[in-house]
């Protein structure tokens, strides 16, 4: 009987109304649906992933030791690192250069920061292909300098991500605080160490875990970068979808995918729902 | 004092500071590999290794020619169509995220945001997963088939013949659906914070005026939530245009899209003056849809 004692539908409540529920619940169905069906059948006990035989975590233990599975998971998660930890710095000088300073040709600075967003993925990739070739970028370093060309290509279309979020969250600082400090004898650096950095610490987690996303989501620019021996996570799942589908990919994708569940539930944490949200 | 701008004159040393290692970032490893593209876009190929930038226009002529022009019309065509789907399906969405009660909306806005930070060929590959020969998606076409085969015996009709799966990959429908999947996400953020800044009040005063829900909807609703619409619009069809995994993967022969003829020209055709020259034109057609939306920008701000 809950049903008819609750308080009548007011006009702006669309949410309670049952179509638009059944249809926010089928757009959930089709984001999620995929994803949970690909996740169940990674422990499924049958090769051709149609039918359920029963529980098992073979292809777990297969995908773990497929040596070129794990190195390529291993690159990923290296590249990641070291492009969120780099681009972090650069995109918050970006960040402070632009929100502070008035200088020649800013307009055309800031629209070529810009860039690396807008232009395609397929288009930055071809760019860094060219480059890489054309400035003999050498390609048979050992681990971790082989990674150094797509890290040096996702620095590129990461940073301008962190600096669009860190500005976004200086826009709210006081700049008097800063001068206030200086007045009261702190030197410029330990001005921005002491009061400028606490107040963007916000803007640089949420910049940072951008920054790991995209690098550790990037295929296309990577597929281009890499040289025949570096394998990254996205391409060596390529070429196992393209070339024999199989359910270690199932049980690797389930790993990566439980990674960013983590990663953002890590986010919820330091930042609470209501920052995530805001920062996208 | 607060909000100036300094002169970077007057603080040199900071600057320098500050201002150095984004600026020769940008300059080394962006602007620098943009530039030889753009000088590759100009060349001919003068040997298996060698390129000779000559000024020739070739390169652009035979990017205009009907093979090409008509991929890009279509990749332009598979584009508009999942931004309008996107559109349709994102926009109650957006709605309902906007009018639920406060302590679910950041819950359904993790819901939305969750598959956009989970990895694009992942979520590629389990669609595909779902929609093979033996998938789910077959699965259920082919309950609703023998459903209404028997809702035929039972008028007394003849069955209908077996089910037989059908190949929903490898076509110009899973493109479009695969585009639909990936860049939803993209179009519910931006109208879910436009839909948010909108003043209720105004939507209560039109119902209460007399206007029904679709009347206020198309009239107060939608005309508000413009810029966000536009800003939802750019950022689903911009990406979509330039899809390469998409079309990759899930397309057949005949449902490439203009990523993938650039893809070709540097590996397989290896053809980098022509690839070059494909993927300025790309770049060029992107700033005429970011010039036109920002002159759409401007006219709404004059009207206000």
């Amino acid at each position: 009987m809950a049903l008819f004692r609750s308080a009548p539908i007011a006009p702006l409540e669309y949410t309670r109304k049952l179509w638009m529920r059944g249809w926010v619940g089928l757009t959930m169905l089709f984001l999620y649906a995929p994803l949970l069906v690909l996740m169940v059948f990674s422990f499924n006990d049958s090769k051709r992933n149609v039918v359920w035989k029963g529980f098992t975590l073979k292809y777990y233990e297969k995908a773990l030791n497929n040596d070129s599975l794990v190195e390529a998971l291993v690159n990923s998660l290296t590249i990641a690192f070291l492009a969120t930890i780099i681009s972090l710095v650069i995109g918050a000088l970006a960040a402070v250069m632009l929100w502070r300073f008035r200088f020649p040709f800013k307009g055309l600075v800031e629209g070529t920061m810009s860039l690396p967003i807008i232009v395609p993925e397929i288009c930055l990739g071809v760019a860094f292909l060219i480059f890489f070739a054309k400035v003999e970028w050498p390609t048979d370093l050992m681990w971790p300098l082989n990674l150094s060309a797509i890290t040096i290509a996702h620095i590129t279309f990461c940073f301008p991500f962190v600096a669009m979020v860190v500005r976004a969250r200086l826009a709210s600082f006081n700049k008097e605080e800063e001068e206030a400090a200086k007045d009261l004898g702190a030197t410029e650096w330990q001005a921005f160490r002491d009061v400028l950095l606490p107040h963007i610490q916000p803007g640089l987690v949420a910049g940072a875990l951008l920054a790991f996303t995209l690098s550790l989501d990037d295929f296309v620019i990577t597929f281009f970068t890499s040289g025949p021996d570096t394998i990254t996570f996205p391409v060596k799942v390529y070429s196992m979808v393209r070339f024999s589908v199989t359910p270690e990919v199932n049980a690797a994708s389930t790993l990566l995918i439980l990674l960013t569940v983590i990663l953002t539930f890590i986010a919820l944490k330091v930042q609470g729902v209501k920052g995530i949200t805001e920062t996208h | 004092m607060s909000g100036a701008l300094q002169d970077w004159k007057s603080q040199k040393k900071p600057f320098a500071a500050i201002a150095s290692v984004p600026v020769f970032w940008l300059a080394l490893f962006f602007v620098a590999p943009m530039a030889i593209v753009w000088l590759y876009s100009f060349g001919e190929n003068a040997g298996p290794a060698d390129i000779n930038i000559s000024g020739t226009l070739d390169n652009y002529k035979r990017a205009i020619e009907w093979l090409y022009l008509s991929i890009f019309l279509k990749s332009l065509a598979v584009a508009a169509l999942t931004t309008l789907i996107c559109l349709i399906i994102g926009f109650p969405v957006a709605m309902a995220i906007t009018f639920a009660a406060p302590k679910w909306r950041p819950w359904l806005l993790l819901g939305i945001m969750l598959p956009f930070w989970t990895n694009l060929l992942i979520r590629t590959y389990a669609l595909m997963a779902l929609m093979g020969t033996n998938g789910y998606m077959n699965k259920g076409l082919g309950g609703l088939w023998e459903g209404a085969s028997w809702l035929r015996t039972l008028v007394g009709m003849q069955p209908l013949e077996a089910w037989t799966p059908i190949q929903l990959l490898y076509n110009n429908f899973a493109v479009v659906l695969g585009l639909v999947y990936v860049h939803l996400p993209f179009m519910v953020l931006p109208l879910y914070s436009a839909l948010d800044r909108l003043d209720k009040s105004l939507i209560e005063a039109s119902l209460d005026l007399g206007a029904g829900h679709f009347k206020t909807f198309m009239q107060i609703v939608v005309p508000l939530a413009a810029p966000g619409i536009v800003a939802g619009v750019m950022i689903t069809l911009v990406p979509a245009l330039g899809a390469y995994l998409t079309p990759d993967l899930m397309g057949g022969t005949d449902s490439q899209m203009i990523a993938n003829v650039i893809e070709r020209q540097f590996k397989r055709a290896n053809d980098w003056p022509f690839g070059a020259a494909l993927s300025f034109l790309l770049i060029y057609a992107m700033f005429i849809l970011i010039a036109l939306q920002s002159m759409k920008a401007n006219k709404t701000k004059e009207v206000r």
